[in-house]
């Protein structure tokens, strides 16, 4: 443990370079394209469009909370998906292949390795913080007003960087040995995206009627986090404390056992990538 | 102290068969002993307790075969995999020309690249700043530093890399193997800031294949055979036992080549095929030899070879020739001789016997050469004519060029000053 926290404190003196690298990854992944940096936003908002014409105008939202408005329901929407797809799911795809796409600088140069799924899990919370603007924006045209408890955004955030940052160390580290995690991990995303309270809210009711289906999504570190952003934003609530404190625990465990996980594999990387 | 310590290093690389891999991945999720489920079922030894120490200031160069595990122990050195068991130490800084531009990304332009490259190595960007004009220059890529990297040509690519990694001005600078694919105009330039390195007193650990560059630049060399440190000291001592273990490698394997033509039938039929005339005199075996008469196929330019035929006839014969012929490779004939131009001349022979034509000296450059031999009339009319049917190589550390190596020496007036050579 002590010798963790001691190469976390390590990682601080390579600041500098995860910042060059995350603005290397930011302005190579648009570059050549037209759009280039509009992507970010388009990204978002084509997903948020398909959903709320799916599930907001042909399904169309029994639930009261949405006062049977798709417009409200978009909102809602776009609490969930924004962070669920642009930065959780993105980080973690992108996690999975890190080491072996970046495997000449794992190979021929002296490179902190941990680096490389921090710099992917930052880049992509980057293009997130794109994206919150437009979220934001999306508050009074669907006709909800501003809160204070916006003010909490940054809590979950942090919550949410913490596990998606454990979550992408476990997976980045054991892919190089099982590349079979590839491609589970694109179905278990899928899987993991509808057991999450994205689409759907906590507060429907046959959820809350279910004691299995409940507890079940409870046990979800994401239905928190995801929760959190709609408290945050949606809701106009404050965040529920408790919940929400549990799943920072776990994500700090997560963050631990994945680190711990990586660094223990760490010298097997440079040959198996 | 010395810059660079290695004591009883070994590496140990692991072998999973595809079943195993299989059981690794069940076994790993099943019972949790991940760890445990790792181990390979084959070790292979990279490096076997390898031990030396370079001071600081010198140059220390390592030579071998491929795969003889020098890549990896320039990699432990530097610290990017981890030794087996045993200890490295190094003092300072480290640089290592591994892989030029390993850390390039083709999208942006060669300037940012030179920056993120420059922080990966350690630079701050104020260094990098004050650097910056000297990278490009020594690239000289001044007019393409605001390309995307993915435009450049591979020499490019290769000069960026060389100069931003001998402008981190490291204390240890690890050189593996990088210079070989510089143009003729680059790779002096950088043997130049090799050399400025040596001048400041830096430590170098120098991999190459380039003998005559590791015997001019090195103050130590040690050499690696599977991964096992055969000998290690002066740069020429080491040198010289290597091309001679080369040498008895090539000649094994010559043989071993030979022999297995032979299994095949293909010498036969080629023999069939390349060889004429009426065997009135029959050349029945023919060996190469060096002079004690003792066979062998790779000699050096200095050694010399000798040709022996041994024929038989069985009619009395009054007119008659000895020759032969070396060519290279591409079928030029290097020499040829007969005894009528030699100034023999023929009277008579019968039965069995040998002919032995022996060459002080080869002189040749490195190169695989055919040889013929023949027994004819005088007027041409061929008994036996054995078309290059049997070869030999000539193998050295030299580079130079041409078919022909006459035995050479440099004289120079004091005017005429060159770098001392140690």
């Amino acid at each position: 443990m002590r010798r963790l926290i001691n190469k976390l404190k390590g990682l601080y003196k390579y600041r500098i370079l995860i910042r060059t690298l995350v603005g290397r990854e930011l302005k190579a992944r648009y570059r050549g394209t037209v759009l280039g940096f509009v992507w970010s936003f388009v990204n978002p908002l084509l997903l948020l469009t398909v959903y709320t014409f799916v599930f907001g105008f042909i399904l169309r939202p029994r639930d009261p909370s949405f006062d049977a408005s798709p417009w409200s329901y978009a909102l809602f929407l776009f609490c969930g998906i924004l962070p669920w797809q642009v930065w959780f799911a993105a980080s973690s795809m992108e996690s999975s292949n890190i080491l072996i796409a970046q495997g000449n600088l794992i190979k021929k140069m002296l490179f902190p390795t941990e680096i490389l799924p921090i710099v992917s899990v930052t880049s992509n919370f980057i293009h997130f913080l794109f994206g919150l603007p437009i979220l934001l924006l999306f508050v009074p045209l669907m006709g909800k007003p501003y809160t204070p408890y916006l003010l909490f955004l940054p809590v979950v955030i942090l919550v949410q960087y913490v596990f998606t940052l454990g979550f992408c160390f476990l997976i980045s580290s054991l892919t190089v040995h099982f590349r079979d995690i590839r491609d589970i991990l694109t179905n278990l995303l899928t899987f993991w995206f509808f057991s999450t309270p994205i689409i759907y809210a906590m507060t429907f009711e046959p959820i809350q009627k279910h004691a299995v289906l409940r507890i079940f999504l409870n046990l979800n570190p994401m239905t928190h986090i995801m929760w959190g952003y709609q408290n945050c934003v949606y809701y106009g609530e404050l965040i529920r404390w408790k919940r929400l404190g549990v799943t920072f625990i776990v994500s700090l465990i997560l963050f631990f056992v994945g680190y711990y996980l990586f660094d223990r594999l760490r010298d097997s990387f440079p040959e198996e990538v | 102290m010395p810059a660079i310590q290695v004591d009883n290093v070994s590496r140990i690389y692991r072998k999973y068969s595809e079943q195993h891999r299989f059981k690794t991945f069940k076994s790993a999720i099943l019972k949790g002993d991940l760890f445990k489920s790792l181990k390979a079922d084959e070790k292979v030894y990279a490096l076997d307790q390898i031990s030396f120490k370079v001071g600081k200031g010198t140059t220390f160069g390592v030579i071998g075969e491929n795969g003889s595990g020098k890549s990896t122990l320039l990699k432990v050195v530097a610290g990017i995999s981890k030794p087996t068991s045993g200890r490295v130490h190094v003092e300072g800084k480290i640089s290592a020309l591994i892989e030029l531009g390993a850390g390039f990304h083709p999208e942006i332009t060669g300037r940012e690249n030179i920056y993120i490259n420059g922080v990966m190595l350690g630079l701050t960007r104020e260094e990098i700043d004050k650097k910056f004009d000297e990278i490009v220059k020594f690239a000289e890529l001044e007019d393409f530093i605001d390309a995307p990297v993915k435009t450049y040509s591979s020499g490019m690519y290769m000069r960026l890399g060389f100069s931003i990694a001998i402008n981190v001005n490291p204390d240890v600078l690890l050189v593996d193997e990088v210079l070989a694919v510089g143009d003729a105009a680059f790779v002096p330039r950088c043997l130049d800031r090799i050399d400025e390195f040596r001048r400041k007193k830096k430590t170098i650990l120098f991999v190459s294949h380039d003998l005559i560059t590791v015997e001019r630049i090195c103050d130590r060399v040690a050499w690696l055979k599977n991964g096992k440190m055969i000998t290690m000291g002066d740069p020429k001592r080491v040198i010289d036992r290597y091309i001679q273990d080369v040498k008895s490698k090539k000649e094994t394997e010559f043989e071993k080549e030979q022999q297995e033509e032979e299994a095949k039938g293909d010498l036969e039929e080629e023999r069939r095929e390349n060889r004429w005339g009426n065997r009135e005199i029959e050349i029945k075996k023919v060996r190469i030899m060096d002079l004690h008469g003792k066979e062998k196929h790779v000699f050096s330019p200095s050694e010399g070879m000798a040709v022996e035929m041994n024929f038989s006839a069985e009619n009395h014969i009054k007119d008659f020739v000895f020759g032969i012929g070396l060519f290279n490779s591409q079928g030029v004939c290097c020499y040829g001789t007969n005894t009528v131009l030699e100034g023999y001349k023929s009277e008579s022979v019968r039965g069995t016997g040998r002919v032995l034509c022996q060459i002080k000296t080869l002189n040749l450059t490195n190169g695989t050469y055919y040889l013929d031999v023949a027994a004819h009339r005088e007027d041409g009319l061929p008994y036996d004519y054995h078309r290059n049917l049997y070869s030999f190589m000539v193998s050295s550390k030299n580079r130079d060029s041409g078919i022909y190596r006459p035995q050479h020496n440099w004289e120079f007036s004091p005017a005429v000053k060159f770098k001392k050579a140690k």
